[in-house]
């Protein structure tokens, strides 16, 4: 039986069919999860998707983070479910303290989309087991929120325990500190991810595949637990 | 009736990109002397009753948690009793 990967969709999501499709071309099983249902459906790990819940009102993911399916993420997640949030997920994922820190407007003002350079730099984590530790990776980046910032103490702590999943190359598009793109948890089940490895699973409609190893990685980590 | 106002501002060591924008602005604009400008929100909330005790407590609660994101914003809080 393949592994069922769950994947949200808030009022304003996006990128939910996509990272779908992405879950369906690295072998797995796409189920989709409702924002006002708690049942997670007997999911084995679950993606946030892009987009802008709720209409990003109040803060990007302040208003998603108390939606009733967030309850039994959390739950879940704190017991070591994998859990994705990409672009706006990442920003529900701080919203919720299951990652440190908060993602904030881009320093430029502008909106970014573009194909990004970053390079993989934690290759112990649920969803980036797949890359090799310094791989170099370009896959598209589009946020207004981007800028991710911490308290001093806790950009070294993330140093420190290599918990920086990812980190941005020649171009810094948002202003984050120290180029952070992505962090995880402690446990390396939880990852946030600002750039979307969800639009570059396929050469027809992405600048390349490296976006792949993301959701091979969680399903690999899955089947071998 | 109250009314409660929250004001949550970004935290000093933050970096408010609004703020620049509109601090350039206001000079082009003809106004000088500006050291900075930081942009925040305001929420103004109206209650029948009174707010105190575990009221009071939530909304202090719900204005940290939920009008507020402690990493990067302060929030001030105030009560005013029988607006007029």
């Amino acid at each position: 039986m393949s592994v069922r990967v769950g994947v949200v969709t808030f009022p304003g999501s996006l990128d939910d069919r996509d990272a779908a499709r992405a879950v369906r071309i690295a072998g797995g099983q796409a189920v989709a999860l409702w924002h006002g249902d708690d049942d997670l459906r007997n999911v084995d790990a679950v993606i946030l998707p892009g987009g802008f819940s709720y209409g990003d009102y109040l803060r990007c993911g302040a208003i998603a983070r108390f939606a009733p399916v967030m309850r039994s993420i959390i739950e879940r997640a704190s017991a070591g479910m994998p859990l994705l949030g990409i672009c706006n997920g990442f920003q529900i994922l701080c919203e919720s303290q299951l990652l440190p820190g908060a993602l904030t407007r881009n320093d430029s003002l502008h909106f970014i989309c573009r194909d990004q350079r970053l390079r993989v730099e934690n290759t112990s984590s649920a969803w980036t087991s797949g890359f090799m530790s310094g791989q170099e990776i370009v896959i598209p980046l589009k946020n207004g929120e981007g800028g991710y910032v911490a308290d001093e103490r806790t950009l070294d702590a993330l140093e420190a325990e290599g918990r920086v999943v990812a980190r941005y190359l020649e171009v810094n598009p948002n202003g984050s500190r120290r180029d952070i793109a992505g962090i995880t948890n402690e446990r390396g089940n939880v990852v946030g991810l600002m750039p979307h490895p969800e639009h570059a699973v396929e050469p027809l409609t992405g600048p390349t595949t490296d976006g792949t190893p993301f959701f091979t990685s969680v399903l690999k980590s899955l089947v071998s637990a | 009736m109250a009314r409660v106002v929250v004001d949550v501002m970004l935290k000093p060591e933050i970096l408010d990109p609004q703020g620049r924008a509109v601090e350039g602005s206001l000079r082009r604009l003809g106004l000088t002397g500006v050291n900075d400008v930081r942009q925040g929100k305001q929420f103004i909330i109206d209650l029948d009753g009174v707010v105190e005790g575990a009221r009071l407590e939530l909304l202090e609660t719900l204005a940290a948690e939920l009008l507020s994101n402690p990493v990067i914003e302060d929030y001030k809080l105030k009560v005013i009793e029988d607006p007029a």
